[in-house]
């Protein structure tokens, strides 16, 4: 746990800690709200942009890509309101028509231009690479931390995610009461003037601009699961929102963290001389996760009186007939 | 262009028209099966299933590079991978079933964590240095390129029999999607059924993923149906139009991938199946944009004739300009603004017609919100002669009356 660890996954660590707690922050409210899948639909319309990005400006250059995902993110969301308010589609299949269409138009785009030249292919954007985020001016070891020099050398995508998930979690705390409002009840969030359209509009890009910053790290597909599986097994654990905040964020870090260690090390324990994809394996942890959550959550039927009625005990089960014959004979 | 054309006639090769063929089958057993999963809007579980089948894939692939040394068995694949879809299906339905989490939580967590895993096993066959590794790579963008011709006339023959079940179910899958209750007291069994349908689902991705790739496969299943869904009203015309469309697209698609290099076949099956929906969206004679247009610019001209007439009627100015140019085009008023004979006529009809609205709407509130013309279309051809005769009777006294 010395120099090498500075050198080689602290980088990678931080990372995956960084875009696995500000996806699953927003992803609370997408379950809530049940827009799970938006997620899924932005991630995969990164590919688009950044090929789009690249043909437009000719280079890979980390700020084009970022603008062009960004901006094929925000399009995919108002195409899909177009297909589902014109078209009277329902949700999900609208998403499905446009987020398959514009992948479908990226890898074509993709296969016509000449990114031979160019590291640009449709696996990275699918699952990334973080294993590749090391930091050589680290070789110090943990004094790097404290060196200016060294420090200036770390991998942009670090400041990057940084700032992202800062940007994330001043969202949350200043549109706070609005989501909240809108997320529970959108009828009485429009009485009340809490807008919930834009407000939802802007949980939106922001679901889209945390996607974007953390594909070209780590890949789409762990995005979608950090969206996902940390406030579902949240959402198991508790009936109030805090807590449940709380609960994903504790998830995505253990994710994170036992991910990248099960796929650099675990092959290593078993014998094998390889490690495996790190992205793959911490979407792997926050699935069993969730599973653990499925099996055992405490709230996973539902609040306190739901779940008691869900496992009726032998005594409960006869007490509940008895109400019932009792109603019949009223 | 000579190319594209070539393949299209199915003479660019036996295998290149295979494919075609192959392709075709397949979008339109894809489109049949994915109607009917729109119409249970449950589209996109067909997303958690198709990356469901990346582990199974791999593993598969595992299995058969360590007993044969070669892992690109296209049966043992396709095995595998409808093994683990399955079970990812299965993950779904429990998800939903028994906990407190909604369908769209499930599919989402399903299909990354699948997928994840399935990376996961993807790197572990990179590092096992066997043959055949490209073969696998082909399942996530699908290819045809180098297609064998057993592959093809597996996938051609699967297609085919998948096509089969659909037509053989069709009546249990039409009545679960409408009325799951009188389903059931016909004596069908829903949750049978779903399985019957997720089954055939299943079945289709599984088959397609070496054609359209695991990511884009489940376009196959949304678009074509959605597509159908402007076209008609009616179950089983919409499952016949959205296989039409699947296999339009698969034909297509698969004859401009093979008339030129650097032509994805997924993605251009895709693209294809994608403007058949954007046509459809613009010119479909009930939902389309079109029609949606022209029924506005419709409305609007009867809103402003009927409201010129009654000015006229009342001897009013009128000089709101597109109110003049729909009177002056209708012959209800000269160039200076001056009502012709038949315009006065019209504007006594108007009012006539307006007051009978009028007494209608007091007298039958309920009826008259539940009209959907707000009392544009003529009066003697919207309500049954008796009520209108009983409406005239009404106010001709009362109009007597008061004069």
């Amino acid at each position: 746990m010395g120099t090498d660890f500075v050198v080689l996954s602290l980088v990678p660590i931080t990372i995956g800690i960084l875009v696995c707690v500000s996806c699953a922050l927003l992803g609370n409210f997408l379950v809530l709200r049940r827009q799970s899948l938006i997620g899924d639909a932005v991630s995969h319309v990164v590919l688009p942009g950044i090929v789009g990005a690249f043909i437009f400006t000719g280079t890979v250059a980390a700020g084009a890509m970022l603008l062009g995902a960004g901006i094929a993110a925000v399009l995919a969301v108002l195409l899909i309101e177009v297909v589902r308010r014109v078209g009277r589609v329902e949700p999900g299949a609208a998403m499905g028509v446009v987020f398959t269409t514009l992948f479908a138009a990226g890898v074509l785009l993709l296969e016509q231009s000449d990114t031979s030249s160019v590291h640009l292919d449709v696996e990275h954007a699918l699952y990334g690479n973080l294993e590749s985020l090391i930091w050589l001016a680290g070789g110090a070891g943990w004094p790097a931390l404290l060196d200016p020099g060294a420090l200036a050398a770390l991998p942009p995508q670090l400041p990057r995610l940084a700032l992202v998930t800062l940007a994330v979690v001043v969202f949350l705390l200043v549109f706070w009461k609005e989501l909240v409002i809108g997320t529970f009840d959108a009828t009485f969030a429009e009485s009340v003037g809490a807008r919930p359209g834009p407000v939802g509009f802007a949980l939106i890009v922001m679901v889209a601009v945390a996607a974007v910053a953390a594909f070209d790290a780590v890949g789409s597909i762990i995005v979608i699961a950090m969206f996902i599986c940390p406030p579902a097994a949240a959402r198991l654990m508790t009936d109030r929102l805090v807590p449940q905040l709380g609960w994903s964020v504790a998830f995505a870090v253990v994710s994170a963290i036992a991910g990248y260690v099960l796929a650099g090390y675990g092959p290593l324990w078993l014998g094998a001389a390889y490690s495996v994809s790190a992205a793959g394996m911490i979407a792997t942890v926050a699935g069993l996760i969730l599973a653990l959550a499925c099996l055992a959550g405490p709230r996973r039927f539902g609040t306190r009186t739901a779940a008691r009625r869900r496992r009726p005990s032998p005594g409960r089960a006869s007490h509940h007939q008895s109400s019932i014959s009792n109603s019949l004979q009223v | 262009m000579t190319a594209f054309l070539t393949a299209l006639a199915l003479g660019a090769g036996y295998n290149t028209a295979l494919v075609t063929i192959g392709a075709a089958i397949l979008g339109g057993s894809a489109g049949a099966i994915g109607a009917f999963v729109l119409l249970r809007k449950r589209s996109l579980v067909s997303d958690a299933v198709s990356h469901g089948t990346l582990p199974g894939l791999a593993l598969a692939f595992i299995l058969m590079a360590l007993l044969t040394g070669d892992g690109r068995n296209i049966v043992a694949l396709m095995a595998g991978a409808a093994l683990s879809a399955a079970l990812g299906l299965f993950c779904v339905e429990w998800i939903t079933r028994r906990t407190r989490l909604t369908e769209d939580a499930a599919i989402g967590a399903v299909l990354s964590v699948f997928f994840g895993f399935g990376i996961v096993l993807l790197t572990v066959i990179q590092s096992l240095q066997t043959g055949g590794q490209a073969g696998i790579a082909g399942y996530l963008l699908g290819s045809t390129a180098g297609m064998l011709r057993s592959e093809a006339e597996t996938i051609a023959v699967a297609a085919l029999a998948t096509g089969a079940a659909i037509f053989v179910l069709r009546r249990p899958f039409t009545l679960v999607c409408f009325d799951e209750g009188y389903a059931a007291t016909r004596g069908i069994d829903v949750r049978l059924t779903d399985l019957a349908m997720m089954g055939v689902l299943l079945a289709v991705t599984v088959i397609g993923l070496k054609v359209a790739g695991l990511v884009l496969i489940v376009a196959l299943t949304i678009i074509p149906p959605v597509t159908a869904r402007f076209w008609t009203d009616r179950p089983e015309r919409m499952v016949l139009i959205a296989a039409a469309f699947g296999a339009a697209a698969g034909y297509v698609g698969a004859a401009i991938s093979a008339s030129d290099r650097g032509l994805p076949t997924g993605a251009v099956i895709v693209l294809t199946a994608a403007a058949f929906f954007a046509l459809s969206l613009v010119l479909s004679p009930v939902r389309g944009l079109m029609s949606g247009l022209a029924t506005r610019l419709r409305f609007r001209r009867r809103v402003h004739e009927r409201q010129g007439l009654l000015a006229l009627a009342r001897g009013e100015a009128i000089y709101d300009p597109l109110t003049i140019k729909v009177l002056r085009r209708a012959g209800h008023i000269r160039a200076d603004g001056v009502a012709t004979l038949e315009g006065r006529a019209a504007a006594a009809a108007a009012v006539r017609e307006e007051a009978l609205w009028g007494l209608y709407r007091r007298l039958h509130p309920d009826e008259a919100a539940a009209l959907d013309h707000q009392g544009l279309a003529p009066i003697a051809k919207a309500l049954p002669p008796d009520v209108v005769a009983d409406l005239a009777a009404r106010l001709d006294p009362a109009g007597a009356g008061a004069r």
